[in-house]
């Protein structure tokens, strides 16, 4: 069993997410490892991109941040290497697709495998364009994670029938950040994904507070969390690993 | 491989929020594009409101003192709205109106593109919302002002580089938020597939009465077209109709800045490399991490990363020829055609001015060239003052 399906095994699924870089590569290393324990079962990192077009204001900063700091690609593959030295968690990078294409496909995802990274997240690699890429992640064992939004209609089962790793189920229109309704009807878009495919659904975009990650581990297999974390790296800078903690041990908990 | 290609560039590569989204828009046009009752508004527009066909006007006195080629100005800046940009606003706002959109969206660089939209959406009766870098906002503050005129609503991007890309980028975020009754009035020959299509198709009027032009008035094609490049949408309409004459040479013009070997420029094809942004697959100036490379124009509207993806291929064939022109060059040709011809043109288009300046003295008497005056330069008199080290403050 790959660690992607070994995260989503036992018990509904918590996954957070950094920025690679923000505000140090030192720091993100210390809040992915506060993550892992406090209960994360799977840690995204965001290797920063110059211009983040599916990020809202709270990742664009983290993204700006992480760049001025010198955060560069192989700095988030260190990150990773260094991580998994320390912990068995699935890793999945979130990247937009021009530093993959720009490092080439074949050395990214060889860099994947070598450093411990599970599957990558692209937000600008729809369904249709993921063959340039796919059978190379395929090739080095990396997962491409494919996204399915509240607009995706009858692409659902399309997308759903070829995914591999877990499934990113978009809450909502727009870009990322905290909202405090989500009106999405996910449950149907689960309905529809549970029909072609048994690889895991998590739901992510928006999501913050405990009761609405609870609500959705009903029916989802996993609730992922960005902005919510990334405003606590925003806010407490390099003292942000004890908030992160608390933060994800409560989420954990109401995901359980 | 998806469609929507031009040889490797192109492509839609977009969030999956969107996907539906373009897909619709590409059946629509698809359905549109051979519409008679749809082809007949356009032209209408196009002939009654915005003012074409637009003139292919021989320079005699610029002819005389380059002493090389004739030289043909095609007008484009002589259009409703000042720009070329009116061409493809009208097509898009009347698509935008038959696919029961009632609101557009639609980023600017100098102004030129959102206030070619917010006419085209006061004229259609559309809500009309732009996204312009905050630092254009400042070095067009007219254009912002042009806008609000015509009832739009200008948002000032203070994202990144707050330029051009940035505005893009706003866009493209607001889009992902609200596509139910909000059409992407892209302006120029980028973004995902069919924009790339859609803005050619209503730019190449450009090329079409260019070619009848010369025809006409020389009884032979010209040696050359010449066009300033940003992301492309003049120079596409104008090289389009050309693409089969293979003996009619397609010279594009980047924005050199300060200069190719400097970091102050955005000269995408000398300088960029393949990459993926924007919803595209073109070319890009980018760094060794593939992040996007902040760029400088002296020229607002060409004060862009990249290219489209069309151009990108006809620069991979060889079919069309890309050069850089500095500062210093379009500033210099700016003066140039305004005291050689009495013709105030857009900083961009003095792109292309500047390199005809340089090419047609190399060709014979009995040859012509095209350059395609994209714009009036009346937006670009405060800056080019400045430039110049005079102070106009009233």
């Amino acid at each position: 069993m790959s660690r992607i399906a070994s995260a989503f095994n036992h018990s509904k699924a918590f996954i957070g997410f950094v920025t690679g870089g923000d505000p140090t590569l030192d720091k993100s290393e210390e809040f992915i490892l506060e993550m892992v324990r406090a209960g994360a079962d799977l840690v995204e990192i965001g290797i920063p991109f110059s211009d983040p077009i599916a990020e809202g204001v709270t990742i664009q900063a983290a993204n700006i941040r992480a760049l001025a700091n010198g955060a560069t690609v192989d700095g988030c593959f260190e990150l990773a290497r260094r991580v998994r030295a320390k912990t068995d968690v699935p890793l999945v990078f979130l990247t937009y697709l021009n530093p993959v294409f720009h490092r080439g496909y074949e050395k990214f995802f060889a860099d994947c495998s070598e450093s411990g990274v599970d599957g990558v997240i692209v937000p600008d690699l729809p369904y249709e364009e993921q063959g340039e890429a796919k059978p190379i992640a395929a090739k080095y064992g990396v997962d491409l994670i494919s996204l399915i939004a509240p607009t995706s209609e009858a692409r659902i089962a399309e997308i759903a029938k070829n995914a591999t790793g877990f499934i990113y189920v978009v809450s909502s229109m727009g870009v990322t950040g905290v909202r405090s309704e989500i009106t999405t009807d996910l449950k149907s878009i689960i309905a529809q994904i549970r029909k072609v495919t048994t690889v895991p659904a998590a739901i992510g975009f928006g999501i913050s507070t405990s009761g609405q990650a609870h609500a959705m581990s009903t029916y989802a297999d996993g609730v992922i969390v960005g902005s919510a974390i990334v405003k606590l790296c925003e806010k407490y800078g390099g003292n942000a690993g004890a908030h992160i903690y608390e933060y994800v041990k409560e989420m954990k908990g109401a995901v359980g | 491989m998806t469609h929507g290609r031009f040889g490797d560039f192109g492509g839609q590569y977009i969030p999956e929020t969107l996907m539906n989204e373009i897909h619709r828009l590409e059946a629509e046009y698809e359905r549109y594009k051979n519409d008679e009752s749809f082809n007949n508004e356009l032209s209408d527009l196009l002939k009654n409101y915005a003012n074409r066909p637009s003139l292919l006007y021989r320079a005699d006195k610029m002819t005389r003192d380059l002493g090389g080629a004739k030289v043909y100005l095609k007008r484009e800046d002589l259009n409703h709205t000042g720009s070329h940009k009116i061409n493809n606003v009208l097509g898009q706002a009347l698509l935008a109106k038959r696919i029961g959109k009632t609101r557009v969206i639609a980023e600017t660089g100098a102004g030129q593109h959102g206030v070619a939209a917010a006419t085209a959406a006061a004229l259609l009766g559309l809500d009309c919302e732009i996204f312009m870098g905050k630092e254009d906002t400042e070095r067009q503050a007219l254009n912002v002002y042009r806008m609000e005129l015509l009832g739009a609503k200008v948002n000032a991007v203070t994202s990144g580089t707050q330029t051009l890309k940035d505005a893009v980028n706003e866009a493209m975020r607001e889009w992902v938020s609200r596509t139910h009754d909000t059409h992407y009035m892209l302006g120029s020959v980028m973004g995902p597939h069919p924009f790339p299509m859609i803005v050619r198709d209503f730019q190449a009027v450009i090329s079409k009465e260019a070619r009848e032009q010369i025809l006409e008035a020389e009884g032979k094609l010209p040696a050359a077209v010449i066009a300033c490049v940003g992301g492309g949408s003049n120079a596409i309409g104008m090289f389009y109709n050309f693409i089969n004459d293979k003996d009619v040479r397609l010279i594009g013009c980047e924005a050199a800045g300060h200069g190719v070997d400097t970091d102050k420029h955005a000269a995408t094809i000398a300088k960029g490399q393949p990459g993926v942004f924007h919803g595209m697959k073109s070319i890009f100036c980018q760094d060794e991490n593939g992040q996007i490379a902040p760029v400088y124009s002296i020229s607002a509207g060409l004060d862009y990363p990249g290219i489209g993806p069309e151009h990108a291929h006809l620069h991979d064939t060889g079919r069309a020829e890309y050069v850089p022109v500095t500062d210093d060059e379009a500033v210099a040709a700016f003066e140039y055609l305004a005291r050689t011809e009495g013709i105030i043109c857009a900083i961009e288009s003095a792109h292309a001015v500047a390199y005809a300046r340089k090419l047609v003295p190399t060709l014979p008497t009995d040859s012509s060239v095209i350059i395609c005056l994209s714009g009036r330069g009346d937006k670009d008199v405060a800056a080019i003052a400045k430039y110049k080290g005079v102070n106009i403050n009233e």
